[in-house]
């Protein structure tokens, strides 16, 4: 008896830390997409009536709409290059023992500790130095800016690609040349259907946080080009309106649409 | 179809050798097994038949044709892992259908050869299902279907029924052992398993180290084992280490004599099948005849096995067959065991 009801104590706290954690998680959430439908410009408790305005205006202001634009094209082609980068290196750490492979393997997740400030800063002097000795336009472009961001992406690609590769079979690609398959052809149709689904977890996660990067874009964008964080960051140093609140919730749309999108290719709790 | 052809092939992993200097003629339609330990080098071999090693010394011929340097996907041999390797993306008919796009079959062709390959292994019904869906016996079919669907030259099978539970692999050997006959394919199979590689082997091929240590067909293996590990590895058999003192003449290291019908002299080992020794008054009539006392009486159903020491060196085992009639030694009797002479093979080192 003493046995039966210890087990439900302990499924009761474990229901409480679970449901304390969710809350954490979720009560930001619940009160920036709260707050964005106000009437009032300076938020205040209790709401005096509720309006969708802010939402319009975000439509009626230039700079948000090209922040959006700017690190949706960032975010997508940052994206693309991280993932042709990272998935042969994650092959290659997966398949081959060569010299160097621990240093190149933790070099590769190296962006993910180096502070976002940190990298910044780096990346900046980096920029101003090469453009001294080239003459290239290189400094606030925005290939610089999508180089900074491949940075970002590389780390998750090799992370969630070398997941996926861990319990990956290899004989079936021996079976493939065998039943005659050249290696591309092998590579196309069988090795990378096979880890699609770290791919696509991959690419999701690489967007993600190259569309939500501030610290280290601040340093590399140029003048009057901002991608979305930062033209939050510039309106809330003047304005405290439910705007802001309006861009977030649309940007949680975006990135929960995704998840949801990339969900019915490939179950997200299976790679992540 | 065709004949296969191993000429002294070897192959050295830096300093190691994993084959040495293997040769081996299959004919066409044959079924060869390779037996032996882990480590002895089969799979090894297999692998530089199918094209995913490179020997770093000798020749493969398929159908006469040197292949030893074309890569796997331009030999024309159709394998079956030990994991099956089934694609796992892929439903059953795409699985079996892989090696006849890669051949470039014309595309109307595919789906009847499909049916064909998958009724071949009675798994018709699953066309559709992906390899995860399937148990491992249905798993096993789709990987056999697949290999064969391609008309190979030559059929390989790495240890194909190791992952299937007991009463499936007796079914399934015997299965495989009636399609490669039905097909006529020339198949070379690896195993450990020395009962799985003696129901279904035209030949066998045993392997220990790297190296060949016979080739013959099951009785010749059996009955004339070419050396101790052969005489120890296939089937049982009371090895009494000693040398041949004379003509016809084995002494054991326990000073026992033994009369015996072939071996040179010089030191060797005498074997003895478990099943050939005769024990009691049965064994008076017999031209080879020691005493001894039973040691341990051990109870196998079918038959029973009995341990006789005849010298304080040498013990041996006897199988007796379980008769209901019949009383059964004890241990601590005293008691004769006597074999025909011819039954005992001598082994020199």
């Amino acid at each position: 008896m003493i046995a039966v009801e210890n087990r439900t104590l302990g499924r009761w706290a474990l229901n409480a830390a679970a449901g304390v954690a969710f809350a954490f998680i979720l009560l930001p959430l619940v009160f920036v997409t709260w707050l964005a439908f106000f009437l009032q410009a300076i938020p205040s408790f209790p709401p005096q009536g509720y309006s969708i305005k802010w939402f319009l205006a975000i439509a009626d202001n230039p700079k948000f709409v090209d922040g959006f634009w700017l690190s949706l094209q960032v975010a997508v082609v940052a994206m693309l290059i991280g993932l042709a980068i990272g998935v042969p290196a994650a092959l290659c750490l997966a398949r081959y023992r060569f010299r160097g492979r621990e240093p190149i393997g933790n070099l590769l997740l190296l962006p993910l500790v180096v502070p976002g400030i940190v990298l910044g800063t780096a990346l900046y002097v980096f920029h101003v130095e090469i453009t001294l000795l080239t003459d290239l336009p290189i400094l606030g472009s925005i290939a610089g800016l999508i180089a900074g961001h491949i940075l970002l992406v590389i780390p998750w690609s090799v992370r969630l690609v070398s997941a996926s590769l861990a319990g990956f079979d290899r004989s079936i690609e021996e079976a493939a040349q065998s039943l005659g398959a050249t290696p591309l052809t092998t590579f196309f149709r069988i090795t990378l259907p096979t880890i699609r689904p770290g791919i696509v977890a991959a690419a999701l996660f690489g967007f993600v946080v190259s569309f939500g990067n501030l610290e280290m874009s601040m340093f590399l964008v140029g003048a009057g080009r901002t991608t979305l964080p930062i033209t939050i960051l510039q309106y809330l140093e003047y304005r405290i309106d439910p705007t802001i609140a309006a861009v977030s919730v649309l940007q949680i749309l975006l990135i929960g649409t995704a998840m949801v999108i990339t969900d019915r290719f490939v179950s997200l709790a299976r790679v992540v | 179809m065709a004949r296969l052809d191993l000429e002294h092939v070897s192959k050295h992993f830096g300093p190691t050798v994993a084959v040495r200097e293997v040769s081996l003629d299959v004919r066409d339609g044959e079924f060869v097994v390779l037996l032996g330990p882990s480590g002895c080098g089969k799979t090894t071999t297999l692998r530089i038949i199918a094209g995913f090693l490179a020997p770093t010394g000798g020749k493969v011929r398929v159908g006469g044709k040197d292949v030893t340097t074309l890569p796997p996907w331009k030999r024309n041999a159709g394998m079956v892992f030990q994991s099956y390797a089934l694609f796992p993306h892929l439903t059953v008919a795409e699985n079996v259908a892989f090696g006849l796009q890669m051949r470039k079959l014309p595309k109307p062709e595919i789906p009847g050869r499909v049916a064909e390959a998958l009724a071949l292994v009675r798994l018709g019904g699953l066309a559709d299902r992906l390899p995860r869906q399937l148990s491992g016996g249905q798993q096993q079919r789709v990987a056999l279907a697949r290999a064969l669907v391609i008309r190979p030259d030559v059929l390989l099978l790495d240890e194909p029924l190791s992952n299937l539970d007991a009463k499936l692999r007796e079914t399934v050997r015997v299965e495989i052992r009636e399609l490669q006959r039905q097909l006529g394919t020339t198949t070379v199979m690896v195993t450990h398993d020395q009962e799985e590689a003696l129901i279904m082997a035209d030949r066998l091929v045993v392997m220990s180290e790297g190296s060949v240590r016979q080739v013959g067909t099951q009785r010749d293996l059996y009955e004339r084992p070419a050396d101790r590990f052969v005489a120890g590895f296939v089937g049982r058999s009371n090895l009494l280490p000693g040398r041949m003192v004379g003509p016809g003449q084995f002494q054991t290291e326990g000073g026992v004599a033994i009369a015996c019908t072939d071996g040179v002299l010089g030191p060797g080992v005498i074997a003895l099948r478990p099943e050939r020794l005769v024990l009691g008054s049965a064994a008076a009539a017999l031209d080879n005849r020691l005493t001894g006392t039973v040691e341990l009486v051990s109870y196998l159903g079918a038959s029973i096995d009995v341990h006789v020491r005849v010298s304080a060196a040498d013990r041996v085992v006897v199988s007796q067959p379980n008769r209901a009639d019949g009383a059964q030694p004890k241990e601590g009797d005293t008691i004769d065991v006597g074999w025909m002479s011819g039954a005992a093979v001598v082994l020199c080192d």
